[in-house]
């Protein structure tokens, strides 16, 4: 599945019989000797980054928009990847003709992370070394190498300047490692329910999804690809995942305390309530398409990523005084709560860049910012409308 | 656009960078951009004014502006306005001293509290005066400050603050439409427009 993508990147995101239908590619780079060096110092080739792109790059190249996905997400950011499939791309309401970030007007692409399981290079690829995955030989890789992955695969596409970068929790510090390792490809950025730094509350979260993958007996140290995987565990880190990913008054007015399929109480463990019957689907739905080790990757880089490390913020810095930026919280997220979004915007103002904040009042906790919200397309295709005619004409 | 955003408008030159406090659905940002080629900011703390502001293109962020001012460094902007708000300010000397550390001028206007017609209300009322620059009744009135232009203007030498330009004016019309008061402003005006500087 690895090979070198030389598609003229206009080709993609066809309409046909009304589906819009996306292509998923693929770009190898770091081939060895040419090694990336990651953040840890180890040396990490070829990588494959698996990628998607929706409408034309215009004729001057100023009209990309790269966004970047949450966790657990890919690339399939909006579309169909067949015209029979079920379910369109993880942001369709968002991204697409005529939609906020709109794909007749603008050139998106969205590439999988490194360290996923979605088509790129993670802990469940072949190592070219033992001809086996790597498990846990692939090295620590934190959001900063992502973003320098990103910008192997942007360079690829002949892009120098990037007009918009918009992305959501892990997708949003994306967006900010962005900003801060290349501040001059970067023309408007929308961080979206995300933070500077992982919170202690936070990386307790996850340490607490790592451990339940890792007790699992089926894990064996990470290196369980021939064999079931650690299963349980994984569906059990998944539903931490969703606990955090909603809120208090959320649960309430979705399960409140009503029972799943029953009428009474059983008086076992087989599980009486709604809201425990959506944990567990959530949790089996997860095993089928996720790798256990790259949640351990995946959650360890989020939990590593701070900006606030070292002397001052890594966002002041006189190229982003250039940067417009749109930041977004929502009032019921208490995993990457309005007070971190502040921060960030404080931060912002102090370095003299152009930054608008809204807090949207959404009582889905941090999941809110996927869902479809009026208000959320006016912010986002109002700002880009403003970025693109400052910046593309 | 408000008769007030009006006058403060053509206050405003050309390409300066403005701050806006309390820029609502961002009529006067909106102007300022279109006709005066500003890059301007505007602090707002209703949710869908900030949505309407950012939907039109305008740089806002939502927040209470006693501590969105605080963030910005010294001289970050030519002009910072600050409309009818004065009289919900808690500590003016303050927020006044804080607007001229961030601008090199702050512009202001407040309701006129001894218009001809408020002092009438009090004098053959008896009563809090009610009118069409301060609807409100004395338990839910937001103007937590009484300005008249003469107070203020006296406030501003006690505090060593420089007037660089005042303007009064009537208004009518939902204070959509108005002129200018020459004479007798502290008894005619409605409001009172004023810009300021720091003595330097």
């Amino acid at each position: 599945m690895s090979r070198n993508s030389e598609e003229a990147v206009s080709d993609s995101g066809s309409t046909r019989s009304g589906v819009l239908l996306v292509e998923r590619k693929y770009f190898t780079f770091a081939e060895p000797p040419h090694e990336m060096i990651l953040d840890s110092g180890a040396r990490l080739g070829p990588i494959t980054l698996a990628y998607e792109t929706l409408g034309e790059l215009n004729a001057d190249r100023s009209n990309a928009i790269l966004i970047l996905h949450a966790f657990s997400g890919d690339s399939h950011v909006a579309g169909y990847l067949r015209e029979n499939d079920q379910r369109p791309g993880w942001w369709d309401n968002m991204v697409g003709p005529g939609k906020p970030v709109d794909t007749d007007r603008y050139f998106v692409i969205c590439s999988n992370i490194l360290g996923s399981c979605m088509g790129s290079t993670g802990p469940s690829s072949i190592n070219p070394k033992t001809g086996r995955p790597y498990g846990l030989d692939f090295p620590m890789v934190t959001i900063r190498d992502m973003v320098r992955a990103q910008k192997y695969l942007i360079d690829h596409l002949g892009i120098r300047r990037i007009m918009s970068l918009i992305g959501g929790s892990v997708g949003g510090m994306q967006v900010l490692r962005w900003c801060t390792e290349y501040p001059e490809m970067v023309v408007s950025a929308i961080p979206l329910a995300t933070t500077t730094r992982h919170s202690a509350q936070a990386i307790a979260f996850n340490e607490v999804a790592r451990q339940a993958i890792m007790a699992d007996p089926d894990w064996k140290g990470g290196d369980y690809y021939d064999g079931p995987g650690p299963r349980h565990g994984l569906a059990v880190a998944r539903m931490i995942g969703h606990v955090t990913y909603l809120s208090d008054e959320a649960m309430r007015e979705k399960f409140g305390r009503r029972l799943q399929s029953r009428r009474t109480l059983s008086y076992d463990f087989g599980g009486d309530f709604q809201v425990e019957s959506y944990l567990r689907h959530q949790g089996e739905k997860f095993v089928e398409r996720f790798d256990a080790n790259s949640v351990l990757y995946i959650t360890k880089a989020a939990d590593y990523f701070d900006l606030e490390a070292g002397n001052g913020s890594s966002l002041i810095n006189e190229a982003l005084a250039r940067v417009s930026f749109l930041v977004i919280s929502f009032t019921s997220d208490w995993l990457y709560p309005t007070y971190q979004a502040r921060n960030l915007v404080s931060v912002l103002k102090k370095n003299g860049s152009d930054v608008s904040f809204c807090e949207i009042e959404a009582p889905w906790g941090h999941d809110a910012f996927l869902l479809p919200s009026p208000h959320l397309d006016d912010l986002i295709s109002g700002f880009l409308d403003r970025i693109y005619h400052e910046h593309c004409r | 656009m408000r008769f007030d955003l009006q006058v403060i408008a053509s206050w405003i030159e050309p390409g300066s960078r403005v701050l806006d406090l309390g820029c609502g659905n961002g009529d006067l940002l909106l102007y300022l951009k279109e006709h005066r080629q500003v890059r301007g900011t505007g602090i707002e703390l209703a949710e869908d004014k900030v949505i309407r502001c950012i939907e039109r293109g305008l740089t806002v962020l939502q927040g209470d502006f006693r501590q969105e001012v605080r963030d910005y460094p010294e001289g970050r902007f030519d002009v910072v306005i600050l409309s009818q708000t004065l009289q919900q300010v808690m500590d003016p000397r303050e927020l006044l001293i804080e607007l001229l550390r961030i601008g090199r001028r702050v512009i202001v206007s407040f309701p006129n509290f001894s218009h001809w017609v408020a002092r009438l209300q009090l004098l053959f009322t008896g009563q809090a005066p009610v009118t069409n620059q301060l609807p409100y009744e004395w338990y839910n009135s937001p103007n937590i400050r009484v300005i008249t232009i003469k107070d203020f203007k006296r406030f501003l030498r006690t505090i060593g603050v420089r007037l660089v330009r005042e303007v009064a004016i009537n208004t009518h019309h939902h204070d959509l439409k108005g002129n200018v008061i020459h004479r007798f402003t502290n008894l005619r005006a409605t409001y009172g427009i004023m810009m300021l500087e720091k003595a330097s």
